[in-house]
């Protein structure tokens, strides 16, 4: 069934559950590190080992960071909540119990709103929150063997208890409904927004491809008109934000080619490949598991004083949609200008880089253009490569003072991503130099006007355009590292013209 | 020597009349000449503890001053870690563990230059009344070898009562280390809960466990309860306020105008008529001291069993999830996780274990939560509503610990209902949450065995159990004119 076809039948109703690692020095209920990509099994101890007699201790600064998240997302902070075990058995969960929170949140009934960029143009939704709530993480299963890297076939397996007990967030949202064929870039949008806000708010690094920030995707559709919810699945495995458009574009396709032929959706987990972008049956979940939730008794009741979590609203950040506004109010960007910056998700580095100094308009001419081309040829997100606004702005300065032409300073760019050092550093180790010498210049000029006397009288004679080859032939001379406008000027006057 | 309190001991080692290491040789060949008939011990650390006795000796030797109990000998119950000693919470599951780790009672014991003898036996992961469900073998009680030393710290009130050590750790969930004293004559004590840290106590019943000390006198309970009580950050559920005052309390024993109260459901139907005897004389010794002797009703204590066997059960079910192959203790099987999982806790767990790990995974789960531990929890309310009432009139209340001395091994193995109604008087005070100690009332006239007599007081109010259990320690001991342990048979 095609896309357009799928949504003049049926209503798409989406659930999103998004797990984000939070950014605390240490675990969270012991003093462990949590250092990302640390040998295994090194940022560990009894507590989050579980190992016989330990105890957890909750970690404040993941409670702060919680109820920022839910003031942030205008959610109701609970004036007592608890800590409840989720009982099931698996190897990379040390205790076989992951201390969660059931029916007692930490943060409830929150929204959040969205502005998405759709082919219709900017539509506004609002997407309610259900509860956020504080868990542990678990550790990590290594399947070795096998042809999968799942654990079925797999020879052996090794376990890493490094992440296990890392302070994760859950965010789930009521259902989102009446969103139509937006659903997907809504979907988007929201995990979007929510790791801008995630990111404003320094709770997390938010990378979905180290998996900080998870999204589990719940779709399901019924038919027009219809207010009965149909079945849904829950997709995993979703590790990017193009993946969550494009897991809930697969599903609903996959939901409504079932439906059409008369067939029922079986509720169960999918799995999301970012290669083929289809979606695997994982785990059924027809029959639901008993987690045997129960209150954990080796904590005490969460209780934050008003005056905490007043102190916390007091310090939370501005709202990354109204930071956008006064930016683009601030460096007078047109809309499309300010779309394709969000989209390519470097703002932050452009607002960096003009903190810095830089003009607006250059900064996000850089960022926009040579480094995001760059970015996308070896498929990267701009901010992952080896450039930082503290380069840009010094290659900005370069060509302000005339050390550099806009070609010589594509070089740079790629000398810095490449690894050769600062602008500065790249200019001086690749012997850049810009032939500002009017002597030398006129002499390069001289052999340009020899070697196609033609051009040069059709310049004398007032045809300025066919300066353009003249011109070209100089900083061909000069290896680039002339300054084109100069050449040009120098040219002209010399064959007698004017601008 | 080591027919002496810990006290004395103490006083010996600071006037130079004894070495720490001669104490403690003296002890473990008491271990080597008795424990095989008693059989209390589990694992003996010679080494350690022989190193820890000379440290304390050289420090003494230097001038330093040292803490009351420096380098008296304990014996720890095998449910505490202790770092690089084998912990095996009387469960063949643990067997070959070394915990990198010290629980931090044992810190606080390590602090106070106690001197660690070896950990002693217990029913498995503390769930048992007799110390008959160690994996290991079974302990016997000094006073007659046919018969259990109570349970689930038998191990260590065995030790204690057959002079292997002066003083001990239990632990008390549902009465384990009140219900061993009671019928060791010895005394026990469960502090409030959270006033000793858990951590490093391998849970069973989170709620509800609680560490505390076993000795031979009111005195000594108190020296080892100041050791080793106090705030841990480690312990969430740890109280964080001071102490109370217990070792004042237990050189105090005034209990003029203390208003005693008897708890009407703790007596009668199913206590043994020597055992109600002694606590009936215990009472009346008070009140001629000067005590007030009031009634109070708890009506809900019919209830605490039942509450304690969906509670305790439920929350075991959970913390013994862990033991699964993966990070330390026994393998079983080959195969996938899932399969050596099973292998390993269908071999490493006993029955008892399992029957209690079943029951709590029956009484959480959904459809079943409400009815089971949704309710109990309920009267876990109740229960406490009731002390809260009953301490309006009374300072402490009290009641006989344990309904009957000590039974014969095997009498009860095979009924698990009869022995759990054998801590009956003990469970209500871990419901809720307060602190309680047995002292020795004397020998029922039936069978010439110790019988307990049982004080509570309300949480953090531990000083009031020694106050009242000193001053009745010092009429029964005139009364007797010897301690009660020289009573007992001759093991040697």
């Amino acid at each position: 069934m095609k896309y357009d076809q799928v949504v003049s039948a049926f209503d798409p109703v989406l659930g999103l559950e998004v797990h984000v690692e939070l950014g605390t020095k240490s675990k969270m209920f012991c003093g462990c590190a949590t250092l990302f990509g640390a040998e295994p099994n090194t940022q560990v101890c009894p507590v989050c080992l579980g190992l016989p007699g330990s105890l957890p201790v909750v970690n404040r600064k993941a409670i702060e960071y919680t109820i920022a998240i839910g003031l942030a997302l205008n959610c109701s902070i609970a004036p007592y909540s608890r800590f409840a075990r989720k009982n099931y058995f698996y190897p990379d969960m040390p205790k076989n119990f992951q201390t969660s929170q059931y029916d007692e949140p930490i943060c409830k009934n929150g929204y959040l709103d969205l502005e998405v960029e759709t082919e219709d143009g900017i539509k506004e939704f609002r997407v309610d929150i259900e509860r956020v709530h504080m868990e542990e993480d678990t550790g990590k299963s290594l399947h070795v063997g096998g042809a999968t890297g799942r654990i079925h076939g797999a020879d052996y397996s090794l376990l890493d208890y490094n992440r296990a007990g890392i302070p994760l967030v859950e965010i789930v949202t009521k259902t989102i409904e009446g969103t139509g064929k937006y659903a997907p870039l809504v979907a988007k949008a929201y995990v979007k927004e929510l790791r801008d806000i995630l990111r404003s708010l320094g709770v997390s690094d938010v990378k979905m491809e180290q998996g900080s920030l998870r999204c589990d995707a719940n779709v399901s559709l019924r038919p027009m008109g219809e207010k009965k919810l149909g079945t849904r699945s829950e997709t995993k495995n979703v590790n990017s934000l193009r993946s969550v458009e494009r897991a809930v574009r697969a599903e609903m396709i996959r939901h409504a080619g079932i439906l059409e032929t008369g067939g029922k959706v079986k509720q169960e987990t999918r799995h999301f490949h970012e290669n083929t972008g289809e979606t695997t049956a994982g785990r059924s979940k027809e029959q639901a598991e008993d987690y045997r939730y129960f209150q954990e008794p080796d904590l005490i009741p969460i209780a934050p004083a008003d005056s905490w979590i007043d102190e916390i609203r007091k310090n939370l950040p501005e709202r990354p949609s109204e930071r956008r506004k006064r930016l683009q109010s601030a460096w007078s960007v047109p809309d499309k200008e300010m779309a394709a910056m969000v989209n390519a998700d470097v703002l932050d580095l452009v607002a960096e880089t003009v903190e810095l100094g830089a003009d607006p308009t250059k900064a996000r001419g850089w960022w926009l253009g040579e480094i995001a081309r760059i970015a996308n040829e070896n498929e990267k997100w701009a901010g992952e490569l080896p450039i930082s606004p503290v380069n840009v702005k010094e290659l900005i300065d370069l060509i302000n003072a005339g050390e550099l032409t806009d070609k010589l300073a594509r070089q740079v760019v790629e000398g810095v991503i490449n690894g050769e050092g600062s602008p500065k550093e790249v200019v001086a180790q690749r012997g850049f130099k810009v032939v500002s010498d009017d002597t030398a210049l006129m002499e390069a000029i001289e052999r340009a006007i020899t070697t196609q006397p033609d051009v040069a009288d059709k310049v004398r004679n007032g045809h300025i355009p066919a300066a353009g080859a003249l011109i070209g032939a100089v900083m061909k001379d000069t290896k680039g590292q002339a300054d084109a406008a100069k050449v040009r000027s120098l040219l002209l006057k010399h064959l007698g013209q004017s601008e | 020597m080591i027919r002496k309190s810990a006290n004395e001991m103490a006083a010996s080692l600071a006037s130079g009349e004894v070495t720490s290491v001669e104490l403690t040789k003296a002890h473990f060949a008491r271990i080597e000449e008795v424990d095989v008939k008693v059989r209390a011990f589990l694992h003996l650390d010679t080494e350690g503890a022989l190193a820890s006795a000379s440290v304390i000796d050289e420090r003494r030797k230097k001038g330093e001053e040292l803490p009351p109990l420096a380098g008296v000998p304990l014996a720890l119950k095998d449910v505490l870690v202790q770092k690089n000693v084998p912990t095996t919470c009387g469960s063949k599951i643990l067997q070959g563990w070394r915990p990198p780790y010290d629980a931090t009672v044992v810190k606080n014991l390590k602090k106070n230059g106690v001197v660690i003898l070896g950990k002693t036996n217990m029913d498995e992961f503390a769930m048992g009344s007799s110390t008959e469900n160690s994996a290991f073998h079974p302990t016997h009680n000094p006073w007659d070898l046919t018969r259990i030393p109570g349970g689930s710290g038998g191990g260590s009130s065995a030790a204690i009562s057959s002079f292997e050590a002066p003083l001990a750790i239990g632990t008390d969930t549902g009465g384990s280390i009140r219900q061993p004293a009671a019928v060791t004559g010895t005394v026990g004590v469960k502090p409030t809960y959270g006033g000793v840290s858990r951590y490093g106590l391998v849970a069973f019943s989170s709620s509800l466990d609680q560490a505390g000390p076993c000795a031979r006198t009111v005195l000594d309970a108190a020296l080892l309860h100041e050791a080793i009580a106090g705030h841990d950050e480690k312990d969430s559920t740890s109280i964080d306020a001071p102490v109370p005052k217990v070792v004042e309390a237990a050189r105090r024993g005034d209990v003029k105008g203390v208003r005693i109260g008897v708890i009407k459901e703790l007596q009668g139907e199913g206590y043994q008529a020597g055992v109600l005897e002694r606590f009936q004389e215990s009472l009346d010794i008070l009140s001629g001291l000067g005590a007030e002797i009031v009634e109070v009703s708890c009506p809900s204590f019919d209830y605490a069993l039942p509450a304690y066997y969906l509670i305790a059960p439920s929350e075991c079910s959970s913390n013994l999830a862990r033991f699964d192959a993966m990070r330390f203790g026994l393998r079983v099987g080959e195969g996938s996780a899932e399969e050596v999982m099973n292998a390993t806790r269908e071999a490493g767990f006993g029955r008892e274990v399992k029957r209690r790990i079943i029951l709590g995974t029956y009484a959480l789960s959904s459809g079943y939560y409400d009815a089971y531990y949704g309710s109990a929890q309920k009267v876990r309310t109740l229960i406490k509503n009731d002390f809260e009432k009953a301490f309006l009139s009374a300072d402490v209340l009290v009641s006989p610990t344990a309904p009957t001395t000590a039974f014969k091994i095997g009498e009860k193995s095979d009924d698990p209902l009869a022995m759990y109604l054998n801590d009956i008087a003990t469970i209500p005070v871990n419901l809720a949450g307060i602190c309680a100690i047995s002292i020795p009332s004397g020998l029922a006239k039936e069978d010439s065995l110790p019988a307990g007599f049982q004080v509570m007081a309300p949480a953090m109010a531990d000083d009031r159990l020694y106050n009242v259990g000193a001053a009745l320690e010092r009429e029964l001991l005139a009364k007797w004119s010897k301690p009660l342990l020289d009573f007992a048979p001759e093991l040697a």
